[in-house]
């Protein structure tokens, strides 16, 4: 192993890793306050993706206009989805709520199967994304360079958010105990809706780097990084955005270095993923920045 | 009406007459009298989905653990009947590229025996991930289940001496008759009914309903859920390795874990915490499943084509009915009741049934 192929998968994990992190910290936010797996996040995702195919292929608009539109569109499907799927449950069975989010999440993906073909559509060559920089001995695309910042700086947004708005305020608030927060006059679906908006539009984000990586659009690719991503949320202490941030980073390290160090195994990367989160499970349930919490009779 | 039925010698003949048209249909179907091998084949799946169906209601429905991983499990039972019951001489032919392990290579086993052991795998398999995995609550234990459904996919695409990989097993034996597929049916419906009709039965209810409640009342969660969930699980399998035969071919693509959603939807439909309610909808999903194909072709209407038909519609019209059932009918079709010939007289006399209880199933 030479130090430049080790450096060089060092960065792919890094940026991998932020790409997780995107999509994680939109799990944590809706675990946090709805107590609930959005099975469609990664669905959502998946859509994002296809926005971008078509702004920019079918639409033609400047690459510029079109991340804005994708991120506009992308969070009117996210509230959208949310409005239709979880909101008139709100007082439901879990299990029923559960069900609902696994048939949104199937919803869109053959939705997207029938309207756009399961054939694999190739994403937009954005130039400024994808050329090369020679980084000393490394040489690495814009968007793999990138992707750790964008995600930092949106961490930063988002815990700016939830730290120091009044918004912020009523999310932690709903988010320790839903009924309390109601009783003391939180609008309840706004703060929800808040939610699926800063999740949707990293989710967007998300998808727009991940495709300048992955250049191929199909109905089924938001199925693994969704999964993936929940579980980096896992990791990371559900409920807490730098903890999905620390997961996804850690997930997205081990995919690569296992690639790296045992190409033997590759074949087993996504059921580690799996494995992580059993092992998490067991051993630290609460994550690793999660609080503890107790159950209550 | 009324009265007919508080005669408990008219219920016993309406359950015979019942249950003899029912065998009369089946005789004529599998001597080929009636129907083609199209209709048997389809009736043959809705059987064997009402196995997995009810093994899913017994641990989603009846015991209240959101469980997801019925697709392994019936991976590893398809896994085990195409192993084992593939004839030695045709083996070379199916591992071409990757030989097969030579201690399996001279194995063969009769289809029951198979059947069987692909069932008590599965089980193994059940139990060893439930004693970890059980501890979670609700929507861990669903991902956590989702999991390691996946692991076994991934698991049998990589373990190429055993499992063939991608390409998966050809030329399993099939069955010639359709009794083979109901008659495990009866038998595995018939054992999960007694079980969830015993002492067993009854904790795996309190546990749904309420868990300090029941530990309190002297359940041991920890059993009883390994329990419920293994036996699930069991029957999962039973129901894959009919499916291999059915099929007369697995490959691990057959397992990816949206499979499990058609049980989900099936449970849905016939009601979380019903047993007849389930078998209906099996055979109801299955038979709409199919008649709904016409939305994957192309129509034409007084000459004119349609666009909105073409390939996908049915897994979106599939979909939404998942959403519909769950947004609006959570009961299902017979919430936690079973189906009795008072609620089906109460139905055809225009009665409205008694008042509905409340969903179950709360985590």
């Amino acid at each position: 192993m030479t130090s430049e192929l080790l450096l060089q998968q060092l960065a792919n994990g890094i940026s991998l890793g932020s790409l997780y992190a995107l999509l994680a910290i939109g799990y944590t936010m809706v675990y946090g306050i709805l107590r609930l797996i959005n099975f469609a996040h990664g669905d959502i995702f998946m859509m994002a993706a296809y926005f971008m195919v078509f702004s920019i292929v079918t639409f033609r608009l400047p690459w510029y206009i079109a991340i804005v539109v994708v991120i506009i569109v992308t969070i009117a499907l996210g509230v959208l989805l949310e409005k239709t799927a979880y909101k008139p449950l709100r007082n439901a069975p879990r299990m029923s709520i559960m069900i609902s989010a696994i048939g949104a999440s199937f919803l869109l993906e053959n939705l997207a199967t029938y309207l756009f073909t399961g054939v694999p559509r190739g994403f937009p060559d954005i130039r400024i994304l994808t050329t090369t920089v020679e980084l000393g001995s490394l040489s690495l695309t814009v968007a793999t360079l990138i992707t750790p910042f964008v995600t930092l700086i949106l961490l930063y947004v988002v815990l700016f958010i939830t730290n120091k708005t009044k918004i912020g305020m009523a999310m932690r608030a709903v988010s320790k105990d839903f009924e309390t927060a109601k009783l003391m006059g939180i609008n309840i679906n706004q703060v929800i809706s808040t939610t699926f908006v800063i999740g949707s539009a990293l989710a967007a984000v998300g998808a727009i780097l991940w495709g300048s990586r992955y250049p191929s659009v199909m109905p089924l690719m938001g199925v693994m990084p969704g999964l993936k991503c929940f579980i980096a949320a896992v990791l990371g202490g559900i409920g807490n955005a730098t903890g999905a941030v620390l997961g996804g980073f850690i997930l997205g390290m081990a995919e690569i270095m296992l690639i790296t160090f045992l190409p033997s195994l590759t074949g087993y990367r996504d059921a580690m993923a799996f494995v992580i989160l059993i092992v998490v499970l067991l051993v630290k349930p609460t994550g690793l920045l999660g609080e503890k919490v107790t159950d209550k009779v | 009406m009324m009265d007919k039925l508080n005669d408990k010698k008219s219920k016993l003949f309406l359950n015979l007459l019942l249950i003899a048209v029912f065998a009369a249909i089946l005789i004529l179907l599998d001597t080929k009298t009636i129907g083609d091998a199209y209709v048997r084949r389809i009736l043959n799946l809705s059987a064997i989905y009402a196995i997995v169906s009810v093994s899913m209601n017994l641990v989603n429905g009846f015991t209240g653990l959101f469980s997801l991983g019925q697709a392994g499990f019936m991976a590893i039972g398809a896994y085990t009947v195409a192993i084992f019951t593939v004839p030695l001489e045709a083996r070379a032919k199916i591992f071409y590229i990757i030989p097969q392990n030579p201690v399996l290579a001279q194995i063969e086993l009769p289809f029951v025996i198979a059947l069987i052991l692909g069932g008590l795998l599965a089980a193994l398999v059940a139990v060893l991930i439930g004693m970890p995995v059980l501890r979670l609550k609700s929507d861990y234990l669903a991902i956590a289940t989702l999991g390691f459904s996946e692991i076994i996919r991934i698991v049998f695409t990589n373990i190429k001496s055993i499992t063939n990989g991608a390409l998966g097993i050809k030329n399993i034996p099939i069955m010639p008759t359709m009794w083979v597929f109901f008659g495990v049916a009866i038998i595995s419906i018939g054992l999960m009914w007694l079980l969830i009709n015993s002492s067993y039965g009854r904790a795996f209810k309190a546990i749904r309903e309420d868990e300090v409640a029941a530990e309190a009342m002297g359940i041991n969660l920890f059993k009883h859920k390994v329990m419920s969930f293994s036996i699930g699980a069991f029957f999962a399998g039973i129901g894959g390795g009919l499916l291999a035969t059915l099929f007369a071919t697995v490959d691990p693509n057959q397992f990816y874990f949206p499979v499990t959603y058609n049980f989900l939807l099936i449970i849905v439909l016939g009601g979380m915490g019903s047993i007849s309610g389930t078998i209906i909808a099996s055979f109801v999903v299955t038979i709409g499943l199919e008649i709904l194909r016409f939305f994957d072709e192309p129509l034409a209407l007084f000459g004119v084509n349609i666009p909105l038909f073409r390939p996908g519609l049915r897994m979106v019209v599939f979909s939404i009915l998942l959403m519909v059932l769950v947004l609006f009918f959570r009961n299902g079709l017979l919430g936690q009741k079973e189906l009795s010939w008072k609620l089906v007289f109460d139905w055809l006399s225009g009665k409205k049934p008694i008042k509905k209880t409340d969903e179950g199933g709360a985590a």
